[in-house]
């Protein structure tokens, strides 16, 4: 029904952009993940040497902040950090002017982290360098679901007929939707798993084959990998989530883990709150992968890097 | 109060002349004069001269069009667009008459800016009705003066952009609207459920990452409305932009308890779906959203079936920065007087099958009655010589650049159409000619 002759005066993103997993082919995301496997933080060849790369976060970030710093720095880019807090953003410059700005003092390459959905694509719409997305409101988070599937196929053969288990504040979770999109994408079985105001049925809807469950012992039973989410509770609006029943009915506790594969691994993007979604037995229990994950970070995000600059051979 | 000099006789010469209040659908001439209707007649049997003819074969020739919801912007925004560029606009798309929203800056909540409004000085080039504050300043707390404002010329009265959400504050405007036979117009939004949402609810919104408004947000409010205006005698309520089938529902319950209800339905709510917003594409970010699949449906549905009284642009211009942001910061609104024909032929009437004559209601006689135009709506002898001249089998592509309006955040940018507008007539005299 639509049928549009021209669009509004809009560009392309630059080849190299990193907007979210959903669009993108599935032979892009394998080609990343067998470059991210290459990539050694501390034997690195100087792929991206005079290259800047510019950390624009409008939020709050400590893994994947430090870790694109340090992807960058490890392939000999310059990095420069922006925040929102001390830079004219405060004055109300807007994103697209933020954009142009960073250009012209000569970045090659915009890693942006921001609480709108939508606003890297925006910015790679406008711009003639590659943008990558750290993460934009509730919408994608594709590099974190990148290195989470880099994790998954340390521990896990492949991803077909793999049953996942995403246990706790879908609605909010940038994460899952970039994970449900790459693991679907492949073959994954996944299951989405707590009360209604985290997991609404429009949930199912996202990828084929999704399965919501509110039993946590229904969710975890015969699971591969359990990822677990923090409660976001900045991006609450209102809502009141009481945080007893929450623990009662879905904390990851080592008993429920047993309901598991004996050779379930456990994830969480982070940050982690001991106590709530996770005890801090399951936390550093032998099962969880959660600090591999922090690492897998750097070579997935040098990965992405050298993609986006064209030095990806 | 649009013509400064008087025009001539003019005769409308060889139409198709479609006129569901005068239920007539045949060939006719018309001869207006003295801005208003003089005769019309069987071809060739008009016996007035006449200064000037138009030569309508092969054309519909109409009732000027009124729309019940335009965004003129005037007072204050003259940036997103003024009085005389949203009457050019408003010329453009067939429309004669334009009701304008008062939610300004400041609010038209005074009988002073409803003068201002209609003054000469402001260059509408087509009739502008305003409709005033129901609220001071749109705040929801205290009433405005509605018989001061009547007097000054408002159509009706409304919060537009903002509900009349407190029980009391809405009982007691259409018991004074009641009073005075002045019809409240409620855009339904329940904000307690809306808040930071930026698109309807539902797979797109989840998909995207974005707060959605659940239809009930909408349908409660008219609910709600529906069951007050039915406990009021004689009050008139006026439900803008609706958009959900649910609110369609409450609609009609009102109507068969022959309540005073009555609703309009916006060009871009019976063609898009959510899913259209696409990858954030602000230009398909208005409120109400864009709705699903079902809504639209039951939207056709009442379009055909006589539950909406009228089709309404909501017009809403916005500077490209206002749009050119990130998609929840953006602001809500469309333009819609160039499309609106164009799009309710080709939607409405080519693959809804809805008949012409009904298409033409919706735009003449129908929102006549909502706001008692009088003399509108019609040509019967003696009324404005108001006339609308399209062509309903022209193909054309519509250019956003091309736009009369200051603003160009319309979704239908390049798109092909059935259905043109040839010449729009306010007063007798031709403001717009293809």
């Amino acid at each position: 029904m639509m049928h549009r002759l021209h669009s509004y005066a809009i560009n392309k993103p630059v080849r190299g952009s990193l907007l979210g997993i959903e669009h993108m082919e599935a032979n892009e995301i394998l080609g990343l993940l067998k470059l991210a496997r290459r990539m050694n933080p501390l034997k690195a060849r100087p792929l991206l040497r005079n290259k800047r790369v510019v950390l624009l976060f409008y939020e709050a970030s400590t893994r994947t902040r430090s870790s694109f710093e340090i992807a960058a720095k490890s392939l000999g880019a310059i990095t420069t950090l922006v925040q929102s807090s001390g830079s004219s953003i405060e004055k109300g410059e807007s994103l697209l002017d933020t954009g142009y700005t960073l250009r012209a003092v000569g970045a090659d390459a915009i890693v942006i982290r921001h609480p709108a959905a939508g606003a890297p694509l925006l910015m790679a719409k406008h711009l003639d360098i590659p943008v990558i997305n750290a993460g934009d409101g509730m919408h994608e988070h594709p590099s974190q679901a990148l290195l989470d599937a880099f994790t998954i196929l340390k521990h896990k053969k492949s991803f077909k007929g793999l049953h996942i288990a995403i246990i706790g504040d879908i609605f909010h979770s940038r994460v899952t939707r970039s994970n449900c999109h790459l693991l679907a994408r492949f073959g994954a079985k996944i299951t989405l798993c707590g009360p209604p105001e985290f997991v609404p049925e429009v949930s199912a809807t996202l990828v084929p084959g999704l399965r919501i469950t509110r039993h946590v012992e229904e969710a975890l039973r015969g699971a591969d990998v359990i990822m677990l989410l923090r409660l976001q509770k900045e991006r609450l609006a209102g809502q009141k989530i009481r945080l007893q029943d929450y623990i009662a009915r879905y904390q990851m506790t080592v008993g429920r883990l047993r309901l598991a594969k004996r050779d379930a691994i456990v994830m969480h993007p982070g940050p982690i709150i001991r106590g709530l979604e996770l005890t801090a037995e399951v936390a550093d229990g032998a099962q969880s992968v959660i600090i591999d994950e922090v690492h897998n970070g750097v070579p997935t995000r040098m990965a992405i890097l050298a993609r986006a600059l064209g030095k990806a051979k | 109060m649009v013509n400064k000099s008087k025009p001539g006789a003019l005769l409308i010469k060889g139409g198709h002349v479609i006129d569901p209040a005068a239920k007539i659908n045949a060939p006719m001439d018309v001869l207006l004069r003295d801005g208003r209707v003089a005769e019309i007649a069987l071809p060739n049997k008009t016996r007035g001269g006449a200064d000037e003819k138009f030569d309508a074969r092969g054309l519909i020739v109409a009732p000027g069009f009124i729309d019940l919801h335009v965004h003129l912007r005037e007072p204050g925004q003259g940036y997103k667009e003024t009085i005389a560029t949203g009457t050019a606009a408003a010329a453009a798309g067939g429309f004669t008459s334009v009701c304008t929203m008062p939610n300004t800056a400041p609010v038209v909540d005074t009988e002073e800016w409803v003068t201002w409004l209609r003054h000469p000085e402001r260059g509408a080039v087509v009739n502008v009705f305003p409709i005033a504050a129901a609220t001071r300043s749109s705040r929801g707390a205290t009433l405005t003066d509605f018989a001061a404002l009547q007097r000054a010329g408002a159509v009706a009265v409304t919060d537009d952009g903002k509900p009349i959400l407190d029980d009391e504050i809405m009982r007691a405007a259409l018991r004074l609207g009641a009073e005075l036979n002045l019809p409240v117009v409620q855009h339904a939004e329940d904000t307690r459920l809306t808040e930071t949402c930026s698109m309807h609810e539902g797979p797109t919104s989840f998909r995207l990452g974005l707060r959605g408004m659940p239809a009930a947000a909408e349908a409660s409010v008219v609910d709600r409305d529906v069951t007050l205006a039915q406990q009021i005698r004689e009050a008139r309520l006026h439900v803008a932009h609706l958009s959900t089938s649910d609110a369609l529902k409450a609609v009609r319950r009102g109507k068969r308890a022959k309540a005073r209800v009555t609703c309009e339905v916006t060009p871009h709510h019976f063609t898009l779906l959510d899913e259209n917003v696409g990858e954030y594409d602000t230009n398909f970010k208005m409120n109400p959203p864009l709705r699903s699949a079902a809504d639209r449906e039951a939207i056709v549905v009442a379009l055909a079936d006589g539950t909406v009284d009228a089709i309404a642009t909501d017009h809403a211009p916005h500077a490209t920065h206002e749009k050119q942001v990130e998609f929840e910061r953006a602001s809500f609104g469309i333009t819609g007087l160039e499309t609106a024909l164009a799009l309710a032929i080709t939607q409405l009437h080519g693959k809804g099958k809805i008949p012409l004559t009904r298409i033409v209601e919706l735009f003449t006689a129908g929102p006549a009655r909502v706001f008692d135009l009088h003399g509108r709506g019609s040509l019967a002898r003696g009324n404005f010589a108001d006339v609308t001249i399209f062509d309903p089998k022209k193909r054309w592509t519509f250019e956003a650049a091309k736009s009369r309006s200051l603003s160009h955040n319309t979704p239908f940018d390049g798109w092909q159409f059935t259905g043109k507008i040839v010449a729009t007539i306010v007063g007798g005299k031709i403001v717009y000619r293809a």
